[in-house]
Protein backbone atom coordinates (compact mmCIF):
# COMPACT_ATOMS: atom_id res chain seq x y z
CA UNK A 1 0.00 0.00 0.00
CA UNK A 2 1.31 3.24 -0.75
CA UNK A 3 1.28 5.89 2.44
CA UNK A 4 -1.38 9.27 1.98
CA UNK A 5 1.95 10.84 3.65
CA UNK A 6 4.38 13.22 1.96
CA UNK A 7 7.69 12.68 4.37
CA UNK A 8 9.44 15.93 4.89
CA UNK A 9 12.64 15.26 2.53
CA UNK A 10 16.04 16.69 2.65
CA UNK A 11 15.97 18.81 -0.50
CA UNK A 12 17.39 22.17 -1.10
CA UNK A 13 14.47 24.20 -1.10
CA UNK A 14 14.89 27.59 0.60
CA UNK A 15 12.30 29.69 2.26
CA UNK A 16 8.74 29.65 2.55
CA UNK A 17 6.26 26.21 2.14
CA UNK A 18 5.63 25.68 -1.55
CA UNK A 19 2.20 26.39 -1.20
CA UNK A 20 2.02 29.05 0.47
CA UNK A 21 3.86 31.20 -2.58
CA UNK A 22 2.24 28.91 -4.82
CA UNK A 23 -1.36 29.11 -3.76
CA UNK A 24 -3.45 32.66 -3.22
CA UNK A 25 -5.42 32.43 -0.17
CA UNK A 26 -8.70 30.98 -1.42
CA UNK A 27 -6.37 28.07 -2.80
CA UNK A 28 -6.41 28.79 -6.44
CA UNK A 29 -3.06 28.27 -8.47
CA UNK A 30 -0.88 31.78 -8.70
CA UNK A 31 2.54 30.25 -9.68
CA UNK A 32 3.12 26.59 -10.35
CA UNK A 33 6.90 25.51 -8.36
CA UNK A 34 5.82 21.39 -7.57
CA UNK A 35 3.22 18.96 -7.75
CA UNK A 36 4.01 18.13 -3.98
CA UNK A 37 1.28 19.45 -1.48
CA UNK A 38 -1.01 20.11 -4.11
CA UNK A 39 -4.65 18.72 -3.36
CA UNK A 40 -6.85 16.01 -5.13
CA UNK A 41 -9.02 18.55 -6.07
CA UNK A 42 -6.28 21.13 -7.79
CA UNK A 43 -4.57 18.47 -9.71
CA UNK A 44 -7.60 17.21 -11.04
CA UNK A 45 -9.01 20.96 -12.09
CA UNK A 46 -5.36 21.38 -13.89
CA UNK A 47 -6.53 18.17 -15.96
CA UNK A 48 -9.97 18.96 -16.61
CA UNK A 49 -9.03 22.77 -17.76
CA UNK A 50 -6.39 20.51 -20.05
CA UNK A 51 -9.23 18.27 -21.32
CA UNK A 52 -10.93 21.58 -23.03
CA UNK A 53 -7.43 22.87 -24.87
CA UNK A 54 -6.62 19.40 -26.41
CA UNK A 55 -10.08 19.60 -28.18
CA UNK A 56 -8.58 22.27 -30.21
CA UNK A 57 -6.42 20.83 -32.52
CA UNK A 58 -9.27 20.18 -35.00
CA UNK A 59 -10.05 24.11 -35.18
CA UNK A 60 -8.71 25.79 -38.11
CA UNK A 61 -7.52 28.71 -35.92
CA UNK A 62 -5.56 27.02 -33.40
CA UNK A 63 -5.74 29.55 -30.99
CA UNK A 64 -8.25 31.23 -28.17
CA UNK A 65 -7.84 34.82 -27.35
CA UNK A 66 -7.41 34.04 -23.28
CA UNK A 67 -4.42 35.27 -22.59
CA UNK A 68 -4.52 38.24 -25.18
CA UNK A 69 -1.78 41.32 -24.68
CA UNK A 70 0.10 39.27 -21.99
CA UNK A 71 4.07 39.23 -22.18
CA UNK A 72 5.40 35.59 -21.21
CA UNK A 73 9.21 35.21 -20.79
CA UNK A 74 10.55 31.73 -21.17
CA UNK A 75 13.71 32.30 -19.05
CA UNK A 76 15.99 29.36 -19.67
CA UNK A 77 19.70 28.53 -18.44
CA UNK A 78 19.08 24.94 -18.85
CA UNK A 79 19.46 23.82 -22.43
CA UNK A 80 15.87 22.63 -23.41
CA UNK A 81 13.74 21.75 -26.46
CA UNK A 82 10.37 20.08 -26.24
CA UNK A 83 9.33 22.00 -23.24
CA UNK A 84 10.36 25.19 -24.18
CA UNK A 85 8.58 24.98 -27.59
CA UNK A 86 5.63 23.64 -25.98
CA UNK A 87 5.78 26.36 -23.15
CA UNK A 88 5.58 28.78 -26.50
CA UNK A 89 3.16 26.98 -28.39
CA UNK A 90 0.88 26.73 -25.23
CA UNK A 91 1.66 30.54 -24.87
CA UNK A 92 0.94 31.54 -28.19
CA UNK A 93 -2.05 29.12 -28.85
CA UNK A 94 -3.46 31.47 -25.74
CA UNK A 95 -2.24 35.02 -28.14
CA UNK A 96 -0.07 35.49 -25.62
CA UNK A 97 3.32 37.39 -26.72
CA UNK A 98 6.66 34.99 -25.95
CA UNK A 99 9.86 36.22 -25.43
CA UNK A 100 12.48 33.14 -25.38
CA UNK A 101 15.58 34.09 -23.40
CA UNK A 102 18.33 31.69 -23.25
CA UNK A 103 20.77 32.58 -20.49
CA UNK A 104 24.13 31.41 -20.59
CA UNK A 105 24.39 29.15 -17.96
CA UNK A 106 28.06 30.56 -16.58
CA UNK A 107 26.96 34.36 -16.51
CA UNK A 108 24.21 33.08 -14.40
CA UNK A 109 24.47 30.45 -11.55
CA UNK A 110 24.17 32.73 -8.35
CA UNK A 111 21.15 34.07 -6.73
CA UNK A 112 22.00 37.21 -7.52
CA UNK A 113 22.50 37.68 -10.92
CA UNK A 114 19.36 36.00 -11.44
CA UNK A 115 17.48 38.30 -9.32
CA UNK A 116 19.01 40.79 -11.67
CA UNK A 117 17.81 39.12 -14.38
CA UNK A 118 14.34 39.04 -13.05
CA UNK A 119 14.32 42.80 -11.97
CA UNK A 120 15.81 43.49 -15.78
CA UNK A 121 12.67 41.62 -16.96
CA UNK A 122 9.95 42.83 -14.77
CA UNK A 123 11.07 46.34 -16.19
CA UNK A 124 9.39 46.05 -19.49
CA UNK A 125 6.22 44.84 -17.81
CA UNK A 126 5.91 41.62 -18.42
CA UNK A 127 2.85 39.03 -16.71
CA UNK A 128 4.71 35.58 -16.36
CA UNK A 129 8.18 33.61 -15.96
CA UNK A 130 8.39 30.28 -17.09
CA UNK A 131 12.00 29.12 -15.69
CA UNK A 132 14.66 26.36 -16.38
CA UNK A 133 17.32 26.30 -13.42
CA UNK A 134 20.14 24.09 -12.91
CA UNK A 135 19.82 25.19 -9.32
CA UNK A 136 17.24 23.27 -7.34
CA UNK A 137 14.60 26.15 -5.73
CA UNK A 138 15.39 28.55 -8.64
CA UNK A 139 12.00 28.87 -9.37
CA UNK A 140 11.02 29.31 -5.45
CA UNK A 141 13.37 31.69 -5.75
CA UNK A 142 11.89 34.00 -8.47
CA UNK A 143 8.20 33.62 -6.72
CA UNK A 144 9.44 35.10 -3.84
CA UNK A 145 10.94 37.66 -5.31
CA UNK A 146 8.40 38.70 -8.19
CA UNK A 147 6.15 41.90 -8.03
CA UNK A 148 2.63 40.87 -7.20
CA UNK A 149 0.60 39.94 -10.29
CA UNK A 150 3.59 38.25 -12.06
CA UNK A 151 3.59 34.40 -11.94
CA UNK A 152 6.49 31.92 -11.80
CA UNK A 153 6.07 28.58 -13.77
CA UNK A 154 8.45 26.17 -12.97
CA UNK A 155 9.96 24.37 -16.31
CA UNK A 156 12.78 22.08 -14.22
CA UNK A 157 15.08 23.58 -11.25
CA UNK A 158 18.15 21.33 -10.61
CA UNK A 159 16.87 17.66 -9.11
CA UNK A 160 13.84 19.34 -7.89
CA UNK A 161 10.67 19.63 -9.48
CA UNK A 162 9.16 19.44 -13.39
CA UNK A 163 5.48 19.88 -12.38
CA UNK A 164 4.22 20.33 -15.99
CA UNK A 165 6.27 17.44 -17.30
CA UNK A 166 4.68 15.55 -14.46
CA UNK A 167 0.97 16.77 -14.68
CA UNK A 168 1.21 15.95 -18.84
CA UNK A 169 2.08 12.76 -17.84
CA UNK A 170 -0.68 12.26 -15.47
CA UNK A 171 -2.83 13.50 -18.56
CA UNK A 172 -1.93 10.91 -20.72
CA UNK A 173 -2.19 8.23 -18.24
CA UNK A 174 -5.87 9.47 -17.42
CA UNK A 175 -6.97 9.59 -21.15
CA UNK A 176 -5.63 6.10 -21.96
CA UNK A 177 -6.58 4.36 -18.52
CA UNK A 178 -8.85 6.30 -17.01
CA UNK A 179 -8.83 5.72 -12.74
CA UNK A 180 -5.40 5.91 -11.04
CA UNK A 181 -6.86 4.07 -7.88
CA UNK A 182 -6.64 0.79 -9.96
CA UNK A 183 -3.54 1.03 -11.57
CA UNK A 184 0.49 0.05 -11.31
CA UNK A 185 2.63 2.00 -12.76
CA UNK A 186 6.42 1.85 -12.62
CA UNK A 187 9.14 4.51 -13.44
CA UNK A 188 12.50 2.77 -14.33
CA UNK A 189 15.99 4.52 -14.80
CA UNK A 190 17.79 7.39 -13.40
CA UNK A 191 15.75 8.27 -10.25
CA UNK A 192 18.46 10.36 -8.29
CA UNK A 193 19.24 12.59 -11.11
CA UNK A 194 15.17 12.96 -12.10
CA UNK A 195 13.26 15.96 -10.95
CA UNK A 196 10.87 14.30 -13.74
CA UNK A 197 10.41 10.93 -11.36
CA UNK A 198 9.70 13.23 -8.20
CA UNK A 199 7.27 15.29 -9.46
CA UNK A 200 5.85 12.33 -11.40
CA UNK A 201 6.03 10.54 -7.86
CA UNK A 202 3.99 13.17 -5.85
CA UNK A 203 1.27 13.57 -8.96
CA UNK A 204 1.00 9.83 -8.73
CA UNK A 205 0.61 10.20 -4.64
CA UNK A 206 -2.23 12.72 -4.93
CA UNK A 207 -3.99 11.06 -7.45
CA UNK A 208 -4.17 8.24 -5.27
CA UNK A 209 -2.31 5.40 -7.45
CA UNK A 210 -2.61 1.73 -6.74
CA UNK A 211 0.87 1.17 -6.81
CA UNK A 212 3.84 3.42 -7.49
CA UNK A 213 6.97 1.40 -8.19
CA UNK A 214 10.97 2.90 -8.81
CA UNK A 215 13.07 0.22 -11.09
CA UNK A 216 16.52 1.42 -10.65
CA UNK A 217 20.03 0.34 -9.83
CA UNK A 218 21.01 1.06 -5.93
CA UNK A 219 23.32 3.82 -7.47
CA UNK A 220 20.44 5.86 -9.28
CA UNK A 221 17.89 6.09 -6.58
CA UNK A 222 18.27 8.73 -3.91
CA UNK A 223 19.13 7.49 -0.56
CA UNK A 224 15.21 6.94 1.72
CA UNK A 225 13.48 6.69 -1.37
CA UNK A 226 10.88 4.80 0.04
CA UNK A 227 9.82 6.99 1.89
CA UNK A 228 7.84 8.89 -0.97
CA UNK A 229 5.78 5.91 -0.76
CA UNK A 230 6.88 4.02 -3.92
CA UNK A 231 7.99 0.29 -3.93
CA UNK A 232 11.13 -0.18 -4.59
CA UNK A 233 12.83 -2.59 -7.10
CA UNK A 234 16.60 -3.50 -8.53
CA UNK A 235 15.21 -5.97 -11.30
CA UNK A 236 13.65 -4.48 -14.64
CA UNK A 237 11.95 -8.35 -14.88
CA UNK A 238 10.39 -8.23 -11.34
CA UNK A 239 9.81 -4.33 -11.46
CA UNK A 240 7.47 -4.66 -14.93
CA UNK A 241 5.33 -7.30 -13.76
CA UNK A 242 1.57 -6.76 -14.35
CA UNK A 243 2.16 -2.79 -14.47
CA UNK A 244 -0.39 -0.64 -16.48
CA UNK A 245 2.32 1.92 -17.36
CA UNK A 246 6.06 1.81 -16.99
CA UNK A 247 7.76 5.69 -16.98
CA UNK A 248 11.29 5.20 -18.72
CA UNK A 249 13.73 8.04 -17.76
CA UNK A 250 16.29 9.25 -19.46
CA UNK A 251 19.75 8.99 -17.93
CA UNK A 252 21.03 11.86 -17.50
CA UNK A 253 24.48 11.46 -17.84
CA UNK A 254 25.45 15.45 -17.98
CA UNK A 255 24.61 15.06 -14.06
CA UNK A 256 27.05 12.28 -13.31
CA UNK A 257 29.85 13.32 -11.94
CA UNK A 258 31.05 10.43 -10.52
CA UNK A 259 31.16 6.88 -11.89
CA UNK A 260 27.26 5.98 -11.06
CA UNK A 261 27.21 3.02 -13.51
CA UNK A 262 29.99 0.71 -15.37
CA UNK A 263 28.89 1.57 -19.07
CA UNK A 264 25.70 2.57 -21.36
CA UNK A 265 26.06 -1.11 -23.06
CA UNK A 266 25.78 -2.68 -19.66
CA UNK A 267 22.62 -0.46 -18.12
CA UNK A 268 21.04 -1.28 -21.56
CA UNK A 269 21.65 -5.12 -20.86
CA UNK A 270 20.06 -4.71 -17.04
CA UNK A 271 17.98 -1.76 -17.09
CA UNK A 272 16.74 -1.14 -20.90
CA UNK A 273 13.05 -1.52 -22.10
CA UNK A 274 12.95 -4.06 -25.10
CA UNK A 275 9.71 -5.92 -26.50
CA UNK A 276 10.41 -9.14 -24.85
CA UNK A 277 11.30 -7.49 -21.39
CA UNK A 278 7.83 -5.73 -21.83
CA UNK A 279 6.16 -8.84 -22.17
CA UNK A 280 5.95 -9.40 -17.99
CA UNK A 281 4.07 -6.39 -17.91
CA UNK A 282 -0.04 -5.96 -18.68
CA UNK A 283 -0.67 -6.93 -22.74
CA UNK A 284 -2.32 -3.01 -22.52
CA UNK A 285 0.85 -1.66 -20.60
CA UNK A 286 1.51 2.21 -21.62
CA UNK A 287 5.06 3.07 -22.65
CA UNK A 288 5.80 6.60 -21.56
CA UNK A 289 8.82 8.36 -21.54
CA UNK A 290 9.59 12.35 -21.18
CA UNK A 291 12.47 12.91 -23.59
CA UNK A 292 14.68 12.85 -24.99
CA UNK A 293 14.84 9.41 -25.36
CA UNK A 294 18.33 7.60 -25.74
CA UNK A 295 17.77 4.93 -27.79
CA UNK A 296 19.51 1.77 -27.17
CA UNK A 297 20.56 3.16 -23.56
CA UNK A 298 17.35 3.02 -21.50
CA UNK A 299 14.93 1.92 -24.12
CA UNK A 300 14.75 0.18 -27.77
CA UNK A 301 14.08 1.89 -30.63
CA UNK A 302 11.41 -0.87 -31.49
CA UNK A 303 9.56 -0.16 -28.08
CA UNK A 304 9.76 4.03 -28.60
CA UNK A 305 8.35 3.37 -31.89
CA UNK A 306 5.91 0.22 -31.34
CA UNK A 307 2.37 0.25 -30.37
CA UNK A 308 2.67 0.64 -27.06
CA UNK A 309 4.38 3.50 -26.76
CA UNK A 310 2.51 7.22 -26.28
CA UNK A 311 5.69 9.20 -25.92
CA UNK A 312 4.09 11.39 -29.06
CA UNK A 313 1.23 12.12 -27.51
CA UNK A 314 2.91 13.31 -24.16
CA UNK A 315 4.56 15.70 -26.16
CA UNK A 316 1.01 16.72 -27.82
CA UNK A 317 -0.84 16.63 -24.42
CA UNK A 318 1.93 18.79 -22.80
CA UNK A 319 0.59 21.78 -24.92
CA UNK A 320 -2.76 21.56 -23.11
CA UNK A 321 -1.65 20.88 -20.16
CA UNK A 322 0.54 24.08 -20.33
CA UNK A 323 -2.28 25.96 -21.45
CA UNK A 324 -4.42 25.11 -18.47
CA UNK A 325 -1.77 26.11 -16.30
CA UNK A 326 -0.88 29.74 -17.74
CA UNK A 327 -4.60 30.11 -18.13
CA UNK A 328 -5.05 29.27 -14.38
CA UNK A 329 -2.26 31.10 -12.98
CA UNK A 330 -3.28 34.20 -14.91
CA UNK A 331 -6.84 34.15 -14.30
CA UNK A 332 -6.53 34.31 -10.80
CA UNK A 333 -4.18 37.87 -10.62
CA UNK A 334 -7.13 40.28 -10.28
CA UNK A 335 -10.10 37.94 -8.16
CA UNK B 1 -43.47 33.88 -16.97
CA UNK B 2 -44.48 32.41 -21.25
CA UNK B 3 -44.90 28.86 -21.67
CA UNK B 4 -41.71 27.30 -23.16
CA UNK B 5 -43.78 25.14 -26.07
CA UNK B 6 -45.30 28.18 -27.31
CA UNK B 7 -42.41 30.15 -27.57
CA UNK B 8 -40.57 27.16 -29.22
CA UNK B 9 -43.84 26.45 -31.48
CA UNK B 10 -42.96 31.03 -32.39
CA UNK B 11 -39.21 30.39 -33.27
CA UNK B 12 -39.82 26.82 -35.46
CA UNK B 13 -42.26 28.96 -37.50
CA UNK B 14 -40.37 32.08 -38.05
CA UNK B 15 -37.11 29.34 -38.23
CA UNK B 16 -39.13 27.82 -41.03
CA UNK B 17 -40.30 31.02 -42.58
CA UNK B 18 -36.49 32.27 -42.46
CA UNK B 19 -35.16 30.01 -44.05
CA UNK B 20 -37.35 29.31 -46.63
CA UNK B 21 -37.16 32.84 -47.94
CA UNK B 22 -33.84 32.26 -48.53
CA UNK B 23 -34.13 29.41 -50.27
CA UNK B 24 -31.57 27.32 -47.86
CA UNK B 25 -33.08 23.88 -47.40
CA UNK B 26 -30.83 23.07 -44.18
CA UNK B 27 -28.70 25.37 -41.50
CA UNK B 28 -26.44 23.48 -39.52
CA UNK B 29 -27.44 24.34 -35.62
CA UNK B 30 -24.87 25.11 -33.46
CA UNK B 31 -26.26 26.00 -29.22
CA UNK B 32 -24.50 27.70 -27.00
CA UNK B 33 -23.70 25.75 -24.05
CA UNK B 34 -25.62 25.12 -21.62
CA UNK B 35 -29.18 26.67 -22.42
CA UNK B 36 -28.75 27.50 -25.59
CA UNK B 37 -27.38 23.79 -26.31
CA UNK B 38 -30.88 22.58 -24.77
CA UNK B 39 -33.14 25.17 -27.39
CA UNK B 40 -30.87 24.06 -29.81
CA UNK B 41 -31.56 20.20 -29.59
CA UNK B 42 -35.66 20.93 -28.83
CA UNK B 43 -35.55 23.35 -32.12
CA UNK B 44 -33.64 21.34 -34.37
CA UNK B 45 -36.03 18.20 -33.27
CA UNK B 46 -39.49 20.64 -34.28
CA UNK B 47 -37.97 21.49 -37.76
CA UNK B 48 -36.65 17.46 -38.28
CA UNK B 49 -33.33 18.67 -39.20
CA UNK B 50 -30.82 15.69 -40.09
CA UNK B 51 -27.72 17.38 -39.65
CA UNK B 52 -25.31 17.01 -36.32
CA UNK B 53 -25.52 19.22 -33.92
CA UNK B 54 -23.04 21.34 -33.02
CA UNK B 55 -22.33 22.88 -29.56
CA UNK B 56 -20.19 26.10 -28.37
CA UNK B 57 -18.48 27.10 -25.32
CA UNK B 58 -17.57 30.63 -25.32
CA UNK B 59 -15.15 30.27 -22.12
CA UNK B 60 -12.08 30.90 -24.03
CA UNK B 61 -13.56 33.98 -26.17
CA UNK B 62 -14.60 35.94 -22.99
CA UNK B 63 -13.87 39.48 -22.49
CA UNK B 64 -14.56 39.38 -18.66
CA UNK B 65 -11.69 36.67 -18.50
CA UNK B 66 -9.38 39.13 -17.06
CA UNK B 67 -11.54 40.05 -14.44
CA UNK B 68 -13.19 37.00 -13.54
CA UNK B 69 -10.62 34.33 -14.38
CA UNK B 70 -11.13 30.57 -15.61
CA UNK B 71 -14.29 29.31 -15.85
CA UNK B 72 -15.04 26.27 -13.92
CA UNK B 73 -15.77 23.11 -16.27
CA UNK B 74 -15.23 23.83 -19.64
CA UNK B 75 -16.84 21.61 -21.93
CA UNK B 76 -15.26 21.44 -25.09
CA UNK B 77 -17.03 22.92 -28.12
CA UNK B 78 -18.47 20.21 -30.87
CA UNK B 79 -18.54 20.86 -34.08
CA UNK B 80 -19.06 18.02 -35.94
CA UNK B 81 -19.53 19.16 -39.52
CA UNK B 82 -17.06 21.68 -41.30
CA UNK B 83 -18.44 25.24 -41.33
CA UNK B 84 -17.09 26.54 -44.60
CA UNK B 85 -19.80 27.98 -46.99
CA UNK B 86 -22.85 26.52 -44.76
CA UNK B 87 -25.38 28.42 -42.81
CA UNK B 88 -25.78 28.34 -39.68
CA UNK B 89 -28.18 28.63 -37.14
CA UNK B 90 -26.89 29.88 -33.59
CA UNK B 91 -29.19 29.51 -30.76
CA UNK B 92 -28.78 30.46 -27.06
CA UNK B 93 -31.49 30.96 -24.61
CA UNK B 94 -31.49 34.95 -23.57
CA UNK B 95 -29.94 37.80 -25.59
CA UNK B 96 -29.20 40.49 -22.91
CA UNK B 97 -25.94 42.79 -23.22
CA UNK B 98 -24.90 41.16 -27.12
CA UNK B 99 -21.44 40.14 -25.49
CA UNK B 100 -21.98 36.21 -25.39
CA UNK B 101 -22.87 36.39 -29.53
CA UNK B 102 -19.93 38.17 -30.31
CA UNK B 103 -17.44 35.68 -28.63
CA UNK B 104 -19.76 33.07 -30.25
CA UNK B 105 -19.14 34.57 -33.45
CA UNK B 106 -15.30 34.66 -32.76
CA UNK B 107 -15.26 31.37 -32.00
CA UNK B 108 -17.04 29.95 -34.67
CA UNK B 109 -15.19 32.16 -37.35
CA UNK B 110 -11.98 30.06 -35.78
CA UNK B 111 -13.68 27.05 -37.04
CA UNK B 112 -14.19 28.47 -40.55
CA UNK B 113 -16.35 30.91 -42.68
CA UNK B 114 -20.07 30.16 -42.82
CA UNK B 115 -22.22 31.44 -45.56
CA UNK B 116 -24.22 32.69 -42.98
CA UNK B 117 -25.15 33.11 -39.26
CA UNK B 118 -28.62 33.75 -38.12
CA UNK B 119 -29.39 34.15 -34.28
CA UNK B 120 -32.32 32.77 -32.76
CA UNK B 121 -32.98 33.23 -29.29
CA UNK B 122 -35.79 31.87 -26.79
CA UNK B 123 -36.07 35.53 -24.89
CA UNK B 124 -34.82 39.13 -25.95
CA UNK B 125 -34.35 41.90 -23.18
CA UNK B 126 -32.93 45.35 -23.16
CA UNK B 127 -29.79 45.74 -22.28
CA UNK B 128 -27.85 45.85 -25.51
CA UNK B 129 -24.16 46.78 -25.31
CA UNK B 130 -23.13 45.80 -28.71
CA UNK B 131 -24.80 45.72 -32.37
CA UNK B 132 -26.34 42.32 -32.18
CA UNK B 133 -29.96 41.30 -32.70
CA UNK B 134 -31.42 38.19 -33.05
CA UNK B 135 -33.86 37.23 -36.49
CA UNK B 136 -35.81 34.56 -34.55
CA UNK B 137 -37.08 35.54 -31.48
CA UNK B 138 -39.50 33.24 -29.09
CA UNK B 139 -40.63 36.48 -26.64
CA UNK B 140 -39.13 39.82 -25.59
CA UNK B 141 -39.66 40.72 -22.48
CA UNK B 142 -38.98 43.80 -20.24
CA UNK B 143 -37.39 43.49 -16.72
CA UNK B 144 -36.44 46.18 -13.82
CA UNK B 145 -33.28 46.99 -13.52
CA UNK B 146 -30.96 43.85 -11.12
CA UNK B 147 -33.20 41.77 -12.68
CA UNK B 148 -32.24 38.87 -14.53
CA UNK B 149 -33.67 35.63 -16.98
CA UNK B 150 -32.70 32.60 -16.73
CA UNK B 151 -33.21 29.02 -18.21
CA UNK B 152 -33.65 25.88 -16.27
CA UNK B 153 -33.59 22.50 -17.24
CA UNK B 154 -32.52 20.48 -19.72
CA UNK B 155 -35.66 18.47 -18.19
CA UNK B 156 -38.49 20.07 -18.06
CA UNK B 157 -37.09 23.65 -19.42
CA UNK B 158 -38.77 26.47 -17.12
CA UNK B 159 -37.91 29.87 -17.66
CA UNK B 160 -37.12 32.19 -13.87
CA UNK B 161 -36.70 35.77 -13.27
CA UNK B 162 -34.15 36.16 -11.08
CA UNK B 163 -33.53 38.99 -8.40
CA UNK B 164 -29.78 40.22 -7.93
CA UNK B 165 -28.86 41.59 -4.90
CA UNK B 166 -26.43 43.64 -5.05
CA UNK B 167 -26.77 44.72 -8.93
CA UNK B 168 -24.71 42.43 -9.94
Amino acid sequence: MITAAFPARPLPQPGPLPNDLQLTSSGQLRHLLTVEGLSRELVTEILDNAESFANMNEKAVKKVPLLRGKTIVNLFFEASTRTRTTFELAAKRLSADVLNINVSTSSATKGESLLDTLRNLEAMNVDMFVVRHQQSGAAHFMARHVEPGISVLNAGDGRHAHPTQALLDMFTIRRFKGDFTRLKIAIVGDILHSRVARSQIHALNILQAGEVRVVAPHSLLPAHVEDLGVHVFHSLEQGLRDVDVVIMLRLQRERMEHAHLPSEHEYFQLFGLTERRLLVARPDCLVMHPGPANRGVEIDSAVADGAQSVILQQVTFGIAVRMAVMSMVMGVRSA
Amino acid sequence: MPEIASLLDSMAEQTRRHFEQRGIEQPIVVGIHSGGVWIAEVLRQRMGYTRPMGKLDISFYRDDFSRIGMHPQVRPSELPEELDNEHILLVDDVLFTGRTIRAALNELFDYGRPASVTLAVLVERDGRELPVEAAIVGAHMELGTGEQIKLRGPEPLRLERVKLEDGR
